[in-house]
């Protein structure tokens, strides 16, 4: 059976200078490769500056990787901010209030992606909207919201069903959860998984919160300086964790619930 | 459902009317407004109410006062100038001339200012700086001061002074559309927006035009007192509109000669540019009040 996703040999060198005088100090990344099937969910976890955020960026196209393949259901992805390959690959950013465009409202933004890749017409756009919005459960007249008046955990809901409103095959969170308080964090969670149930979707989701990402996730990867050090399943790299680095962060989550 | 359609019909203000609501409490604002919508309508249907011709002299009353003056008549409600000219009509067609010519200035400074702050904040490196920092030396300059140069090198006249007001105008639509474009692009819901596809173009009217248009509004109040204060101080000079056209400078420098023996000539035009100048400088004022209360709840 082939992966939903495979990615292979991704890497990443970027310069980086404070100004046009310093000598340019070269960053790398990677290389990474990992496979995720249909329905499973994938955690990635490190430190800050481990190269988590970067990693969801090039699944997502947002960066352009220097080299690598990309495979969806077998066929490579154009890398790089190509509109075809994102649709399939959506991205739920860390801040859904920054995500949101403040000036319209949640109607408009969901149809955003349908007016630019799709043939629908303005009927078929709403009726698609209407869909999407009672999928992740609020009412259809939350697109006549505008970003202010919604609640934290609504505007998570909109986030997510602006990903989900192009019928994508993987869906990359980059610390969807981190904002959220624990009560309206938990639901998000719930959501995403009957939907991620439902829809067979791929999941791929970075966090801190080692807890959710034990709750949730099948497997993980775990990186250090854009590198993978360990990747398994879920409990198997809890309980049995390889590296020192995975020890550290093992211990340092189960030292805070110690009944665990 | 039924239950839907019930809550269809409901109002959803937009952050437009948001601003609209908290501007509407402040009553300093709304007096500047209203004063704003008279002086609109006078300057557009003012020519139809004008009883008399605004430049024909009539040698039979000359120096006429105003009507609420003993030796007035209420054919000259705000009497005459010194060639038999009626006050009122001059006055009509003053505000047609100064403030509409003003609020044309103001526009076309705007369309050109914010396309090129959108094209230099959305490009970057050296172009983005050279079309940002293009006019830049004009804003060292006093506007008034420019205006002068180019009146100075193309002669004098209404439409020269147009373009020397337009001209230093610009430079600060570039900065604010620039400066905000380029806050804008770092936010994560114009990555959002990049990721659907979206181009440079769709971009900026679709994502972030709707953001700025308070911020424009705001900028082009104050650009608009700039202007007014400009056109008639250039009309007062001698330099921009000349006599015989019914401008409000040109009007208040007509009245100093006769400022003694009819201080109305002088009072009449100038309270006009007061009021004026007062009026978009509130609403402004409030405007700003408004978008800050708005952006920080």
């Amino acid at each position: 059976m082939t992966p939903l996703l495979s990615v292979r040999n991704l890497t990443l060198t970027q310069k980086h200078r404070k100004n046009w005088l310093d000598k340019a100090q070269i960053e790398h990344f990677g290389p990474i490769e990992f496979d995720l099937n249909r329905g499973e969910t994938l955690a990635i976890i490190g430190e800050n500056g481990s190269g988590k955020s970067v990693l969801a960026n090039l699944l997502v196209g947002a960066i352009t990787p220097t080299s690598g393949t990309i495979k969806l259901n077998g066929e490579a992805c154009v890398l790089g901010g190509h509109a075809e390959h994102n649709m399939k690959i959506r991205m739920i950013f860390q801040n859904s209030n920054e995500s949101l465009n403040p000036g319209i409202t949640v109607g408009s933004m969901l149809q955003e992606p349908l007016r630019l890749n799709t043939t629908l017409n303005e009927r078929e756009r709403i009726q698609k909207v209407d869909d999407t919005l009672r999928q992740v459960g609020m009412l259809r007249d939350h697109k006549y919201f505008y970003r202010h008046m919604l609640s934290d955990g609504q505007r998570q809901r909109v986030a997510l069903a602006r990903a989900l409103i192009m019928e994508p095959e993987v869906i990359v969170a980059d610390e969807p959860f981190a904002a959220l308080d624990p009560s309206v964090r938990s639901q998000t969670v719930n959501l995403i998984m009957k939907l991620q149930r439902d829809l067979g979707l791929g999941f791929i989701f970075i966090s801190h919160n080692l807890g959710i990402v034990r709750h949730i996730s099948d497997r993980m990867l775990v990186l250090q300086h854009g590198m993978v050090i360990e990747t398994g399943k879920t409990e198997t790299v809890f309980n049995w964790p390889r590296s020192e680095y995975t020890q550290r962060l093992v211990a340092s989550h189960q030292s805070l619930m110690p009944n665990f | 459902m039924a239950r839907f359609n019930l809550y269809d019909e409901e109002f959803f203000p937009s952050p437009w009317q948001h601003t609209w609501r908290t501007f509407k409490q402040s009553h300093i604002a709304m007096t500047g407004l209203i004063l704003l919508i008279f002086f609109s309508l006078t300057a557009v249907i003012g020519p139809f109410l004008a009883p008399y011709d605004p430049v024909e002299q009539n040698t039979n009353s000359l120096l006429v006062p105003p009507a609420w003056f003993d030796s007035g008549t209420i054919a000259h409600l705000f009497g005459t100038d010194a060639v038999g000219r009626d006050m009122l009509s001059r006055v009509i067609y003053g505000c047609q001339v100064t403030f509409g010519i003003s609020i044309l200035l103001v526009i076309i400074a705007m369309i050109v200012g914010v396309s090129l702050g959108a094209v230099a904040g959305m490009t970057k490196g050296v172009r983005s700086s050279i079309l940002n920092h293009l006019l830049d030396s004009l804003m060292a300059i006093p506007t008034l001061l420019i205006a002068i140069v180019i009146v100075a090198m193309l002669g004098t006249g209404l439409v020269n002074s147009m373009w020397a007001i337009t001209l230093a105008l610009i430079p600060q639509f570039v900065h604010g559309t620039r400066d905000f474009v380029r806050d804008e692009m770092k936010k994560e819901y114009v990555l959002a927006a990049r990721l659907d596809g979206a181009g440079k173009s769709f971009l900026f009217f679709q994502s972030i035009l709707p953001n700025m248009i308070e911020l424009l509004v705001v900028q082009a109040t104050f650009a608009l007192s700039t202007a007014l204060l400009d056109i008639t101080a250039l009309g007062f000079l001698g330099l921009g509109a000349q006599p015989p056209l019914p401008e409000l400078g040109v009007m208040l420098s007509a009245g100093l000669e006769v400022a003694y023996i009819a201080p109305w000539n002088l009072a009449i035009p100038g309270i006009c540019i007061f009021l004026m100048v007062l009026a978009v400088n509130l609403v402004g004022d409030g405007l700003r009040s408004a978008v800050r209360k708005r952006m920080s709840s």
